[in-house]
């Protein structure tokens, strides 16, 4: 198909997966149609318009080189832990915990940012990093401040959900780098048996959120109440789900966040099993579409920032379906391209704008 | 051991290629990491959505549904004609919805405006609210007429958390005449709610029966609720109709009792405190039933206040109190017939004669008759009330002959009528005795036993019992459910035995007797009767409890039967502290019959009595509240309001009326012995009346 009418920029583009994107972003549009009970506004028609910008502007992101990513990721990094810290301080001054800068046109999230730019930071220092020092401390505590430093900047916000994810993402680079493994287990058997330690650190409404999480049931009416509605509302869909538009939960406020965090509870119950196995489906499909994109890179920068932020988009969606059907606590993790809120969106784009360009780099090199 | 070799391997050196391998690898483990996860994930929804499905469909039901209970229409309560005595009547109410209540202040202000609230009202309420949370309604006003409901409706809007709304109360059209007999109906109590966990219990504006029949009868009264199913968000608000099931209306419940005597009765009672009971004689219906004073069942089945509370509880009349049924009274000379029944079984001759000269001499003591009547037969000892002429027959048989005849014409029996109480009194003899007090039967007991003295007690219910069981020769039971008769076999006495006692009770209204006042102003029909005079108290001085102080007068009662050649009506009248049987009971048992043959001439005469008592009862009562009130402190008024309104009335008549009878039971047998008698008794009740003396020593 090298002749005929389509341009060769166009034909360039990764369809497989801008379709599958397509398909999510339209699902999403048509959920939030029904969570507003039939109605584009709110939701709807916001969610499809911020879905098209983002996904141009990841398009555009694509025809950047993957180099100027890589030569951007250090001093990129360093710009969103200083905004990072200034949220920190004016939420400080202003006395209450503050997780967003307001720039007039945006409330921009510098945490949610930090996702991608953890990855592409550590990243950047692994492909820097000699072969030979892979197994040595050199290799180990850079990437470790490198993660480590947002993290508990993000925890103190406090936001244990992004917190989390911005630590996953980097352990996830130093995975992929080849640190040696018996440093992960042996991490995570000492992660475990402080876990008592951490969770008295822990904010008194965040051990609540965990308590609820293991016995959501106690507090049916109180704080437990977003987990067990969302699990009815699930529970009640069955295979082929009530119809469209005639959801109960959702429709008649029983199930809170319906059109953001709980969406995909939303769509259960109109959807059923098969609406729920379709975006889950989907998002594999993205994820192993990053991988692929990793194992052809040719850059090890690209290798590894290409399976990390894969992940990263993974993450998200694994983190939470496992909080709606109440397998994870409820730490405020939304699905992204679903959910309507405009700053998950944007990280999973700019993730995805960057997993473009490494896959384009890589044709370039191998193709042409 | 090098640390380093030990974090990180013993192969330090990694080249280019291995690490690419690595990558591979361990890419490849996330790859399959996702799929896992993906797997992980359908897993728990295929879990949720299949297999637990019915679980939560049936949760999200009763999310979306929302059941409201309607509660039933309660039965009515009808008398022998059909006549309603208690029925249900549409009424209008006002609730608040603490959860609804945007500014409590605001909309409290206001709703006192429109609907006229007193400070009183709003204290309530504000109390109310603050015990109450979420859904359930809180009180304002029940009963409201149609002005204020409309008013209030209209303005809605503007209140929200005012809920107006329609529903049934009972009504009881005669009011306080009926109070004892069909008792009353009120929210059921926590406590009922604990035991049986019927939600229906906790609906507001449901009402269960508290006393007598509303009681007994509740479950063919109450009926089954209904069901209004609405859909609702999940902050209540509606969203549209689902199907409704509508209530099933209780049964109605007939009865014997002629509600237009029954309410003649409670009025004709008037400022007395007393009883009567008026039974069918070829059936054993109870025509009437009549305890006053009384309360109005209609303000208490809309919750009574606290100061009309009081005003009930603090009455020596005892209108708390039903007399026919749990009032016991020396029987006195109205248990003559019955005497004089046993005697002609143990073979007395009724024309031997007993000469009369004011009294008996046994042993020291002389046990006095009211009069010298000279010689007596058993028809003329009847008709004169001689006591003489009982002392000497009745010591000559012995009371173990005269006992079983008094309880065979129902003294000391309980009879199986559905009313929460009843007490059945004594009929001593000299076994009940040596259980009793261990000690020997003595010829004194028989003496005042047999002229219903004594050890002797029975309620009204027992007396008319007894009179219709003499009139109509039948072991009558008596009933109130319509339709429960129960068959009647006949007394173990002749016809002429019978006829002896029936003349001599004649003869007491009609002859030359002690209630010749009393005779019936028909054409035609003659009642006959036996009055009877129960001492209070002993006799003191010449004190003979027929003058000084209410409590201790004597009593007086009156047994009856009309007409006289074929009973057809049969009772009992006391009227505690009348003095006599003649003076205060008969002329009521007269008026009775006289309403049930002509009661316009009945009610004729009524009318000029309750002139000058100032009014029917229900005029009286309204007076006498009102008057209460007034004389309340009203700052203890608000107070009392603040505390609620009084909750399980009947629990708390209940224990009233135990410590009353209490502090009634110690009272001395010799009461007359003792130093300052008037102070040092208790208060004597209805109940618990001392003996009298046997007779003083001469």
């Amino acid at each position: 198909m090298t002749d005929g009418f389509v341009p060769a920029p166009l034909k360039q583009l990764p369809w497989r997966l801008l379709f599958l994107l397509l398909a999510i972003g339209g699902f999403g549009t048509i959920v939030l149609f029904s969570a507003a009970g039939g109605s584009l506004t709110p939701w709807a028609a916001s969610h499809a318009v911020r879905f098209c910008i983002f996904l141009v502007m990841a398009i555009i992101m694509s025809r950047i080189p993957e180099e100027f990513y890589a030569r951007m990721a250090m001093p990129g990094y360093a710009a969103v832990l200083i905004l990072l810290i200034a949220v920190e301080l004016i939420g400080g001054i202003s006395g209450g915990s503050q997780r967003w800068l307001d720039l007039g046109f945006i409330r921009l999230q510098p945490s949610e940012l930090m996702k991608l730019a953890v990855v592409l930071a550590t990243a950047r220092y692994y492909s820097m990093l000699p072969a030979g020092q892979v197994r040595t401390w050199t290799a180990v505590w850079p990437p470790v401040l490198l993660f480590g430093i947002p993290f508990v900047l993000v925890l103190l916000q406090p936001d244990l959900g992004t917190g989390l994810m911005i630590a996953a993402g980097g352990v996830t680079v130093m995975f992929l780098a080849g640190i040696p493994l018996r440093l992960f287990v042996g991490t995570a058997v000492i992660g475990a048996a402080a876990l008592p330690v951490v969770f008295s650190f822990l904010h008194d409404y965040q051990q609540k959120r965990v308590l609820i999480f293991l016995n959501p049931e106690e507090d049916a009416l109180g704080a437990g109440y977003h987990i067990t509605q969302s699990k009815i509302a699930i529970g009640s869909g069955g295979i082929f789900g009530k119809g469209y538009l005639n959801g109960t939960q959702s429709h008649l406020d029983y199930l809170p966040e319906g059109h953001t965090d709980f969406v995909f509870a939303t769509m259960a119950e109109e959807w059923g099993l098969l609406g729920g196995l379709a975006i889950i489906v989907a998002f594999v499909m993205v994820g192993r579409w990053g991988l692929q994109v990793a194992s052809r890179a040719t850059t090890r920068f690209g290798r590894m920032t290409a399976a990390a932020l894969s992940m990263t988009i993974f993450y998200y969606v694994t983190i939470n379906l496992l909080m709606v059907m109440g397998m994870a606590p409820v730490v405020g993790i939304p699905l992204p391209m679903v959910s309507h809120g405009g700053t998950a969106m944007l990280t999973v784009m700019l993730c995805l704008g960057v997993l473009m360009s490494i896959e384009r780099h890589s044709r370039r090199r191998t193709g042409l | 051991m090098d640390p380093l070799k030990l974090l990180f391997g013993a192969n330090r050196q990694v080249t280019e290629a291995q690490q690419q391998f690595t990558f591979s690898r361990r890419a490849f483990f996330l790859g399959g990491t996702q799929v896992g996860i993906g797997v992980l994930l359908a897993g728990r929804m295929a879990w949720l959505a299949v297999a637990e499905n019915e679980k939560y469909a049936l949760l999200a039901e009763s999310n979306r549904v929302n059941l409201q209970i309607i509660p039933p229409r309660r039965g009515w309560i009808v008398d022998r004609n059909g006549r309603p005595i208690a029925l249900n009547r549409t009424a209008f109410r006002v609730d608040l919805i603490p959860d609804r209540l945007a500014d409590k202040d605001a909309v409290l202000t206001e709703l006192a405006q429109v609907m006229r609230l007193t400070p009183v009202d709003v204290e309530r309420v504000r109390a109310d609210l603050k015990k109450a949370a979420g859904f359930q309604p809180v009180p304002v006003a029940e009963n409201i007429d149609w002005e204020t409901f409309a008013a209030v409706s209209l303005r809605t809007t503007e209140m929200p958390g005012v809920a107006p709304s329609e529903f049934f109360t009972r009504h009881y059209p005669e009011g306080a005449s009926v109070g004892h007999l069909i008792g009353y109906v009120g929210a059921a109590s926590a406590k009922d709610y604990e035991e049986k966990r019927d939600p229906l219990l906790i609906t507001p504006g449901f009402k269960i029966g508290k006393d007598g029949l509303e009681k007994t009868q509740e479950v063919t009264l109450r009926g089954l609720p209904g069901a209004k199913r609405t859909e609702v968000t999940a902050r209540g608000k509606l969203v549209r109709d689902l199907a409704t099931r509508p209530d099933v209306p209780g049964k109605t419940v007939k009865l014997t009792v002629d509600a237009g005597l029954q309410a003649y009765t409670g009025r004709r009672l008037g400022l007395e405190s007393g009883s009567a009971v008026v039974i069918d004689c070829e059936t054993g219906g109870i025509l009437t039933l009549s305890s006053m004073p009384s309360f109005d069942p209609n303000s208490f089945s809309d919750g009574i206040g606290r100061i009309e509370w009081r005003m009930l509880q603090e009455d020596d009349h005892i209108p708390m109190l039903n007399k026919a049924m749990q009032g016991l009274y020396p029987p006195g000379s109205t248990v003559k017939p019955a005497a004089a029944l046993a005697l002609l079984q143990n073979g007395v001759d009724p024309e031997e004669t007993v000469f009369c000269n004011g009294g008996y001499t046994l042993g020291s003591r002389t046990f006095r008759c009211l009069g010298r009547h000279g010689p007596m037969n058993m028809r003329h000892a009847l008709m004169k009330s001689c006591n003489t002429y009982f002392y000497a027959m009745g010591r000559r048989i012995g009371y173990d002959r005269i006992a079983p005849v008094a309880k065979m014409l129902g003294l000391g029996k309980e009879f199986d009528l559905p009313m929460p109480s009843q007490r059945y009194g004594t009929v001593p003899d000299s076994a009940w005795k040596r259980k009793k007090f261990d000690q020997d039967w003595s010829q004194s007991d028989t003496l005042n036993a047999t002229i219903g003295q004594g050890y002797v007690l029975s309620s009204p219910l027992q007396l008319a019992v007894m009179s219709a069981r003499i009139a109509s020769g039948k072991m009558l039971d008596p009933y109130l459910i319509h339709g429960q008769r129960k068959p009647a076999a006949r007394l173990p006495f002749s016809e002429e035995q019978l006829q002896v006692v029936r003349d001599g009770m004649d003869l007491v209204v009609n002859g030359a007797g002690t209630a010749v006042r009393s005779r019936l102003p028909l054409e035609g029909i003659r009642m006959a009767g036996k009055t009877g005079t129960a001492q209070v108290r002993a006799i003191k001085g010449g004190q003979r409890g027929q003058s000084g102080n209410w409590k201790y007068r004597d009593h007086g009662l009156f047994v009856f039967f009309a007409p006289v050649e074929k009973p057809r009506y049969a009772g009992a009248v006391v009227i505690e502290h009348g003095m006599g049987g003649a003076r205060a009971a008969a002329p009521v048992a007269k008026s009775m019959m006289t309403y049930l043959y002509d009661p316009a001439k009945a009610m004729e005469e009524l009318t000029a009595l309750e002139a000058g008592w100032g009014g029917d009862v229900n005029t009286r009562m309204a007076r006498k509240a009102a008057a209460w009130k007034a004389a309340s402190d009203p700052k203890a008024a608000v107070q009392a309001a603040a505390e609620g309104s009084v909750e399980d009335s009947e629990i708390k008549k209940t224990t009233e009326i135990e410590e009353r009878l209490d502090a009634g039971a110690p009272v001395n047998r010799d009461a007359a012995a003792s130093p300052e008698p008037e102070t040092a008794a208790a208060p004597v009740t209805a109940d618990v009346p001392p003996r009298p003396a046997e007779g003083s020593p001469q």
